[in-house]
């Protein structure tokens, strides 16, 4: 016996499939509704990120330019030197390339897995050049005989790690870590750490970009809540007022504020604050990435807490402190934590936001000011090394998803509120 | 123990927000220990700013507001020690019940064990024991009503101030919850200040009941004799049902007066007239009118019936008496009913007595 009978309808259906049927037109229609979004958020979203992530790893170059190479030398070992039939592939596919001119990007490639690669592999071309190789009699000794680095059995191993189509070298870099010979991961020399000096320094500039936007926004956001309706149209007006102004007018009248002859220093040598010939620098370094992001940010920490505080009722207050709380008691024990949706909110939107900030830092902050974005803007515009551009990108948006991840852990992503 | 009579006093009291209008007038009010009182007046009378002014959220413009024989004008809210339950309550909706109700205790430092003790207390009051883990938004209106009552009460404050605490609910439990507040008042004694717009709350509640409008209270008096007895138009107007005639004083003698209405004359009681011309409006409950009435009375007219409303327990009847078309008469459903239908002509009587002229509207 079944210890739950099925409720039918009065036509004698199973109540849970008269539902479903009766919900299903519900449920495509509002799939119809989502679905241009849906579509939208592929197309620009999801798909580029896919994108990305494919270049940031690919490492086919070497692969289609040495097809034969590598399908020899699966049965290679590796510990020797490569036999006769790798050696005679070898030469066949870079006659091949020779003749496309391809060798020179085949020389770079190899040269970065091991140095000198390129310089065996120029006087290799100009034999081949010259038909000097003759195919009929053994390729490994003629090749070996070209220079005395191909019989050392590292560069023939260089190529074999080059085999496979991908690789995380451009993430290892990133990190200022690369792959050794062995294939081990090992730490770049010391001068020439620059990526983590970096990160570092982005996180840092987040952190207190956050921590500053907080401590401003907060009794900004706290007045709009409670000022009559007149005066705190006018003051989120001021509020809003960087959102309506571009980017770029902002900053750059953040560097007519803070350069050296700037209004800001003029101002303090007219106080009296700062010697006319000792002025501070204020821009060009970290104090500049600072004091623009925080202002361009702050809205962004304003608005989520502003929204947030709105729906606090007066009367909260009110009875805490007819309850006998002092009016700090009544603030810290009853105001803040009400409050901290918005708090959560606006500083996960500003540490987000801050954390790949681009073109503020680019042009305010100098040498000392600048951040992952920056780098990774250089490789994209300068260098073109995209799958490198790429492969930090991605690693910002993990560090991103990972703090998300620590945050929701930490407060709860449902706590958030924006509105 | 004798009570004080003056435990709260408003001395003079006048307020302004913005310097033009008054919206509290020369307040003359006296409150005493124990004492239930409901400032009831429509909303914008002023009766809520006391209450504001009382609890220390407003600052009288003039004079003085006296509590146990001190001045507590410049004493801020958190040091007046005065309970108050909010229109909306006001229970922090992030705590449970059982922290709603230790933070007035925890902030006054109370050991864990008196709070527990006092908490319990407090909730069995307002019978919600077991709640103590719930949060705010998990309770009904009712529930979380109890629970501001509760919270205002538990650190046994002098006075308990209640800003419409009941105007949230739906009518039953309204009903209940004011039997609930009046037997938890007459229990334990405290001072309640009550402010309410729902004159038969007022009424069902309070020993005294202080009617404001235009800043000002218009009478001051306990609910039968507000009722029965107002003052002046308003008071009448504003507390239960009334019929009223305008007309002239033409005649005045130590209890009745002659008003001449526009084409006939009425005796009645006078109350704020004094002499031959004035004008005046009478007030006369429907439920002091009868229909063919057996006793002698000084008041006998013919109306007739315009309109016949079924109200359940009683039947009311729009007449057409006068010259005026809106009299309305209550009739109890009792077994010897009445066969009433619109357009009969009936005697109705009442008293002279029960016909109050008052200030002209």
């Amino acid at each position: 016996m079944s210890s739950e009978t099925k409720i039918l309808t009065t036509d004698g259906v199973p109540l849970e499939v008269s539902l479903k049927k009766a919900e299903k037109r519900n449920k495509i229609k509002a799939f119809l509704l989502v679905a241009p979004l849906l579509l939208f958020l592929l197309i620009t979203y999801i798909f580029p990120i896919g994108e990305m992530f494919t270049r940031s790893i690919d490492d086919r170059m070497v692969t289609n330019m040495l097809p034969k190479t590598f399908a020899s030398m699966e049965k290679w070992d590796g510990k020797e030197l490569p036999p006769e039939e790798v050696y005679r592939s070898f030469y066949e596919d870079y006659k091949i390339l020779a003749e496309k001119k391809e060798h020179g990007k085949l020389g770079q490639r190899l040269n970065k897995e091991k140095n000198g690669f390129n310089s065996i592999l120029k006087r290799l071309f100009r034999k081949v050049k010259r038909n000097q190789i003759d195919e009929t009699v053994s390729i490994k000794e003629q090749i070996n005989k070209i220079h005395r680095n191909f019989t050392k059995v590292e560069y023939w191993q260089a190529i074999k790690r080059t085999a496979p189509p991908y690789t995380i070298n451009k993430y290892l870099k990133g990190m200022d870590m690369y792959l050794d010979e062995d294939g081990n991961v090992a730490q770049v020399s010391e001068d020439r750490r620059i990526h983590r000096i970096l990160w570092l320094r982005t996180l840092e500039i987040a952190l207190f970009v956050t921590i500053f936007c907080f401590l401003m926004g907060y009794p900004i956001a706290h007045l709009l809540a409670t000022l009559p309706m007149k005066y705190s149209n006018l003051l989120m007006i001021c509020v809003l007022l960087p959102f309506w102004t571009s980017l770029l007018v902002r900053t750059a009248s953040w560097m007519i504020l803070l350069q050296q002859q700037g209004l800001v220093n003029d101002f303090f040598v007219m106080i009296g604050l700062v010697a006319d010939n000792n002025r501070p620098e204020m821009m060009y370094n970290k104090v500049g990435t600072y004091v623009a992001m925080t202002q361009i940010l702050l809205p962004f920490m304003v608005l989520p807490l502003y929204s947030v505080m709105k729906t606090i009722s007066p009367s909260l207050m009110r009875a805490g402190k007819s309850l006998g709380g002092t009016p700090f008691v009544a603030f810290w024990k009853i105001y803040f934590p009400l409050t901290i949706p918005g708090i959560g909110a606006g500083c996960l939107l500003v540490f987000i936001l801050a954390i790949g900030y681009y073109i503020t830092p680019a042009l305010v902050g100098g040498a000392s000011g600048t951040l992952i974005s920056n780098q990774i803007a250089f490789h994209m515009k300068q260098t073109l090394d995209w799958s490198f551009a790429s492969a930090m990108g991605l690693m910002l948006l993990t560090g991103v998803l990972v703090i998300y991840w620590i945050y929701n852990k930490l407060v709860g992503v449902d706590n958030i509120k924006l509105g | 123990m004798s009570k004080n009579p003056e435990f709260v006093k408003f001395d003079k009291v006048d307020k302004s927000y913005d310097g033009k209008v008054l919206v509290v007038k020369d307040l003359q009010l006296d409150i005493a220990e124990g004492e239930f009182i409901t400032m009831l007046g429509p909303s914008g009378s002023g009766k809520t700013t006391c209450l504001m002014m009382l609890a220390g959220f407003e600052t009288p413009t003039n004079g003085e507001i006296l509590l146990d024989g001190n001045i507590i004008s410049n004493i801020p809210p958190h040091k007046r020690g005065i309970g108050m339950v909010f229109q909306n309550y006001a229970l922090f909706p992030h705590m449970t019940v059982y922290e709603n109700l230790a933070f007035p205790l925890r902030v006054r430092k109370v050991e864990k064990d008196e709070i527990d003790k006092k908490v319990d207390k407090a909730l069995s009051m307002v019978s919600l024991n077991g709640f103590e883990s719930r949060m705010p938004a998990q309770l009904s209106g009712g529930q979380q009503q109890r629970v501001a009552v509760a919270r205002a009460l538990v650190f046994d404050p002098a006075v308990v101030l209640m800003d419409e605490p009941l105007g949230a609910l739906d009518k039953n439990l309204r009903e209940s919850m004011q039997y609930e507040i009046k037997h938890i008042h007459e229990s334990i004694g405290v001072t309640v200040v009550y402010v309410t717009h729902d004159q038969s709350e007022a009424l069902t509640m309070s020993n005294r009941i202080a009617v404001f409008n235009d800043g000002k209270v218009q009478q001051l008096s306990d609910p039968a004799e507000l009722y029965e007895k107002p003052v002046n138009s308003f008071v009448a107007e504003f507390i239960g049902e009334n019929n009223t005639f305008n007309g002239e004083v033409i005649d005045i003698a130590q209890d009745k007066c002659k008003v001449k209405l526009a084409n006939s004359e009425i005796l009645a009681n006078p109350i704020s007239v004094k002499s031959k011309g004035e004008r005046t409006t009478v007030s006369l409950r429907p439920e002091r009118a009868l229909i063919n009435p057996n006793d002698k009375m000084d008041n006998m007219f013919t109306g007739k019936i315009e309109e016949v409303i079924y109200h359940g327990d009683h039947t009311r009847v729009r007449l057409n008496l006068l010259g005026s078309s809106d009299f309305i008469l209550k009739v109890p459903n009792s077994t010897s009913n009445l066969e009433l239908k619109v357009s009969q002509d009936i005697n109705i009587g009442w008293n002279s007595t029960d016909a109050r002229a008052l200030d002209p509207k």
